[in-house]
């Protein structure tokens, strides 16, 4: 799976990886929802670092994502527009 | 795509069907895809200069303050030496606003230079891309049928209008902290204009609005442990620390308390 984080760069994940993300992404919903603003920041950077640890796309590669993240120095009140809803991957 | 893209993969996603419907020859669309990235890679360019242009005004009014911070203690030292503590203090005082305020500077220059290595690092990875789109682009107009060739520019469109966007995106959050800085930076210089970093000698009995201002910034605790150690050190010794101050003559009273 191709993952982009927004003004950053994209990242080819494999499966496990992939899993990971979307449960820390269903927890980031949570926070929001809950408007802990700690803890998502908290799990925000553990998405932000998971990704990270996948090889980046090839420069040469003109692919589109599966997924985009928002900016690494997105705000609480930012992600509350992003993080919402069934999270990353439905269903 | 619901949930945290939602919004983002929209936003690509229309940008990039509107470039397809631009031109029914894919020829045609290919080249006016390339020369739209060409343009946008110049934005950077631009949208670089601007934050190194921010930032050299933040490091240049960092500079000034560093100035100002000496010339401030320097004039508390000559007040106190002089018997005078009401001078000493609001010296003082000042000293610890523009304190606070070089603070903030530093931060911003920081943050700054993080801004600008960003914005360089997209310059390098949309260079890239732009490259890669080009030479896809002549090989798909060489060897694919017309209508296999739509289907593989909608591909290779689809990449590079993300990285476009994306690339947009980080300009945006650039140019917006870049805007705030100016603001803050403007403020800062018109406090300055209006004297309220400057020379103290111009000060008279009467306390003026930005003093009273300052005094709110200003933690009344830090300046007393300063004045507290200023007199220490003044009553330890004639000819110590006073007497080496700039433009202060050596005071013959050691004791200025």
């Amino acid at each position: 799976m191709i993952v982009r984080i927004a003004t950053d760069g994209q990242y080819v994940l494999d499966d496990d990886q992939a899993t990971e993300l979307n449960e820390l992404d269903n927890a980031a919903v949570e926070a929001v929802d809950a408007g802990d603003e700690e803890r998502f920041h908290t799990i925000f950077e553990e998405m932000l670092a998971l990704v990270r640890t996948a090889p980046p796309l090839d420069g040469d590669e003109l692919s589109q994502s599966d997924v985009i993240l928002p900016p690494p120095d997105l705000t609480f009140a930012e992600a509350g527009a992003e993080f919402t809803g069934e999270g990353l991957i439905p269903g | 795509m619901a949930g945290l893209s939602g919004r983002f993969s929209t936003m690509i996603k229309a940008k990039v069907s509107k470039l397809l419907d631009r031109a029914e020859d894919p020829s045609e669309t290919l080249d006016y895809s390339y020369e739209k990235q060409l343009e946008l890679l110049q934005n950077v360019k631009k949208g670089i200069a601007d934050v190194v242009t921010a930032k050299k005004r933040l490091q240049l009014q960092s500079q000034k303050h560093e100035q100002s911070l000496v010339k401030l203690d320097t004039q508390a030292r000559q007040a106190l030496a002089a018997g005078n503590e009401d001078l000493a203090r609001v010296a003082l005082e000042r000293k610890t606003a523009l304190q606070n305020e070089l603070q903030g500077l530093d931060q911003q220059v920081t943050e700054l230079e993080a801004q600008q290595q960003q914005l360089t690092d997209k310059e390098a990875q949309m260079r890239q891309r732009i490259d890669a789109f080009r030479s896809k682009k002549e090989v798909i107009k060489a060897q694919y049928s017309a209508a296999e060739a739509q289907v593989r520019i909608s591909e290779a469109a689809s990449g590079v209008g993300e990285e476009m966007a994306d690339v947009g995106l980080a300009m945006q959050r650039a140019v917006d902290k870049t805007e705030n800085m100016k603001a803050r930076a403007g403020a800062v210089e018109e406090l300055e204009a209006a004297g309220t970093f400057e020379d103290l000698t111009q000060l008279g009995e009467g306390k003026d609005d930005i003093d009273r201002q300052l005094e709110q910034l200003t933690s009344d605790s830090q300046v007393d442990d300063e004045l507290a150690k200023m007199k220490a050190e003044l009553g330890a010794g004639s000819g110590g620390g006073a007497g080496e101050l700039e433009a202060g003559k050596p005071s013959e009273s050691g004791g200025a308390s």
